[in-house]
């Protein structure tokens, strides 16, 4: 492999781990604060795609500049709705209960969600590029590029992971959350609102997929079944970086884009193969993942 | 006088009695399961062969059903898969007590579901999966598939290619990364390398499967710059490939050859440019040129629109022959007994052998050495025209089924690898949109 070629799958495999990290990270997120790994994650992020797709082909015709604000509009509605909806009916009943219990919960609601999907917007596959035709493609040693897929979308990526960090580390909302995360137990003895905090973490998780989702639908087609794809991938992701680990979500995720890229030029045979055989490698070595901690148990 | 008029009577009564009897025999409706794909991606195909089969059930049965019988349907969603879908063929069969089954879509599932209807000797029409290797591997004698298998679905489509671009020297592959996928390559590579081996095969691309991004394979194919890509993927694959890949460039530097590319057509519009090579997995294709005037035919793709939205593509075609083959079965055996309603068994005797018109594209033989229907091929380029918001074909040729089916009795890879560069000149018409 010659260096232009790998310069080429350098960027291929940006511009895909930027995707799989907007998703991941809300699922990352979930667990860190929550302890819930959420199976409707995937759901979440096909619903942000599908509703930003309804969005965009109504409001294309008056301006396609508007697809821009209909993929964010998408995001945050589902976020807001069916985050909002499923933690607070469907999860908080169960807090304290044996664990199982919220993975069986997410589960049905993924189930139903896919089915719903089915009952609103059909099987056939549905897609809408204009916010990809708004932008200019770039030539990268005579190979064409959107710039959709190599400067916006790592952008928003990057922008996300900052954006997160800031608001953890230096935002009164984001100490709350991190102090929920830390001992919640605490956190609630000195007043902090724990379920307040629940929702707003699983609502921020949420549209964090959704985004990802409404984000894919300029460059890919949204069939029945997409969601189930994603989760498959955001867990192996998220799992390898270590459950809530956020910085670690993005390193992981850009591993297994560049490794998908390389090896789709090298030996496409085992594109397939690689989030999963990094995810079994890094656990055998570090069962809580790349960057996870084990943490004191308390008594 | 009193003798004859009691001679009478009794003869009445008898001949009452008689009618009455053989009104006994025939059933009150004949029971077909089908399974389609009503979950999953799949579901593009099946969804729309849902809706074929109910029009058509429909329709028949305002005309009177199969032989004065009306026919009743009922529907296993593919999309289970595995041991859900066999559970539920057994309990159609066994509890239900379904007459025909039309199984499959997927050649997984006819993989599945062939020797379970084998064992419980209900008449089986594979409607729509393609492998070829199911019934070049074993005679059956309740399975039949009624239309074509892949073998000459992509041995039409290469030789189109190699009628109309016999100067390519490179070409690449993407195809899902399953059965179909896998397969499909394996016979039109085979057939390549038999009728042009100068080919160089450049990359062998096989995405998983639902892959909802193809950048890096649009990347490496755009540094290869090969002059043919070949794909037969479908569904939402086919048209995140065929976007990608306008997108950036690829479908403008090499010919794409889109082998199963049918049903994508509508659903891409204008993205699908100009000049591409599309086939369409039979005999059928709503402006089928030797069809196009034909009244019944206009009425049914419209009906079909009417009522989804979206014309006919191959999955409702194939229903429908599925559909036709059935009628066609049961009215031979009704004629070879006497006019009575035939048995089960008599009903499998009349379907081996049988060729049935499709009416919307040339008679379908479903061959009795095996069961496999011999269907002939149409294959296209995409060209704009007026009055629709998509590219349709042009350019089309319709391939003979006998001269492009695996002989009988052999396995299509070795009939491939047999044939010669002249294979190629054979006569195909080509018709104009």
């Amino acid at each position: 492999m010659n260096s232009t070629l790998a310069i080429l799958a350098i960027l291929d495999g940006i511009s895909y781990a930027a995707l799989v990290f907007l998703v991941s990270v809300g699922l990352s997120l979930i667990f860190g604060v929550l302890r819930v790994v959420n199976v409707a994650h995937g759901s979440l992020y096909a619903y942000g795609a599908y509703l930003a797709a309804t969005l965009s082909i109504a409001v294309a015709p008056i301006s396609p500049l508007l697809t821009y604000p209909a993929l964010l509009i998408a995001s945050v509605v589902i976020g807001v709705t069916c985050g909002g909806f499923i933690e607070r009916f469907l999860l908080r009943p169960v807090y304290g209960r044996e664990e199982v219990l919220q993975l069986l919960i997410t589960f049905a609601v993924f189930m139903i969600m896919d089915n719903l999907q089915r009952l609103i917007w059909g099987v056939q596959p549905i897609f809408a590029s204009e916010p990809l035709k708004l932008l200019p493609n770039v030539r990268v040693f005579g190979v064409t590029y959107t710039s959709y897929q190599v400067v916006l979308l790592p952008l928003v990526a990057i922008v996300t992971l900052v954006g997160l960090r800031y608001f953890l580390r230096y935002t009164l909302s984001g100490a709350v959350i991190m102090a929920v995360t830390e001992d919640r137990e605490a956190a609630t003895a000195i007043g902090i609102d724990a379920q307040r905090v629940y929702l707003l973490t699983f609502i921020i998780g949420a549209t964090l997929a959704a985004l990802g989702g409404a984000l894919a639908l300029p460059t890919t087609s949204l069939v029945p079944g997409m969601g189930t794809d994603m989760i498959v991938l955001s867990f192996a992701v998220a799992a390898t970086a270590g459950l809530g680990q956020i910085e670690g979500t993005a390193v992981t995720a850009l591993m297994i884009g560049l490794a998908r890229a390389f090896v789709i030029y090298i030996h496409p045979e085992f594109e397939v193969l690689v989030p999963y055989l990094l995810m079994v490698l890094v656990l055998l070595v570090r069962p809580l993942g790349l960057f996870g901690t084990s943490k004191a148990r308390k008594i | 006088m009193r003798l004859k008029s009691t001679a009478v009577a009794v003869f009445a009564a008898a001949a009452m009695f008689a009618a009455t009897a053989h009104a006994q025999d025939k059933p009150s409706e004949i029971k077909i399961a089908i399974t389609t794909f009503l979950s999953g991606p799949a579901s593009v195909f099946g969804v729309p062969g849902k809706a074929a089969a109910e029009m058509i059930a429909e329709d028949l049965n305002k005309k009177g059903g199969i032989g004065g019988v009306p026919v009743k349907l009922s529907f296993i969603d593919e999309g289970a898969g595995g041991e859900a879908l066999v559970s539920n063929y057994r309990r159609v069969v066994q509890d239900e007590k379904v007459d025909a089954t039309f199984a499959s879509i997927s050649s997984g599932s006819c993989n599945q579901l062939v020797p379970v209807a084998e064992d419980l000797k209900v008449m089986n029409l594979m409607w729509d999966c393609g492998a070829a290797s199911i019934l070049e591997a074993k005679k059956y004698r309740y399975n039949f598939r009624t239309q074509a298998n892949a073998t000459p679905e992509m041995l039409a489509v290469l030789v189109y290619l190699l009628k109309t671009k016999p100067n390519f020297k490179t070409i690449a592959v993407v195809n899902q990364d399953y059965a179909w996928g896998r397969e499909s390559w394996e016979i039109f590579s085979t057939a390549l390398k038999a009728m042009k081996p100068d080919v160089q095969v450049v990359a062998e691309l096989f995405p998983k499967f639902g892959a909802p991004d193809y950048s890096t394979e649009v990347s490496r194919l755009l540094a290869l710059r090969p002059d043919v890509v070949f794909t037969t993927s479908w569904g939402g694959d086919l048209d995140t490939l065929v976007r990608q890949s306008g997108q950036r460039g690829l479908l403008q530097q090499s010919t794409f050859v889109l082998a199963i590319g049918e049903s994508s057509i509508q659903r891409l519009g204008k993205e699908l440019p100009e000049g591409l090579i599309v086939g369409a997995r039979g005999d059928h294709w709503f402006l089928h040129p030797e069809k196009k005037d034909d009244a019944a035919f206009k009425a049914f793709n419209q009906a079909f629109k009417t009522r989804t939205g979206a014309w006919p593509i191959y999955p409702v075609y194939h229903m429908a022959q599925a559909f036709s083959a059935l009628s066609g079965a049961y009215d031979k055996a009704i004629k070879a007994n006497g006019g009575k309603w035939p048995t089960r068994e008599q009903v499998i005797d009349a379907a081996a052998g049988l060729e049935f018109a499709t009416g919307f594209g040339r008679p379908v033989t479903l061959r009795p050495e095996d069961n496999q229907g011999l269907e002939a091929q149409l294959v296209g380029v995409t060209k704009a025209a007026p009055g629709y918001d998509f590219n349709v074909l042009d350019n089309m040729m319709i391939f003979d089924a006998k001269t492009i089916t695996t002989p009988a009795g052999t396995k299509s890879v070795e009939w491939l690898k047999t044939l010669k560069p002249d294979f190629i000149n054979m006569n195909v018409p080509t018709f104009k949109h």
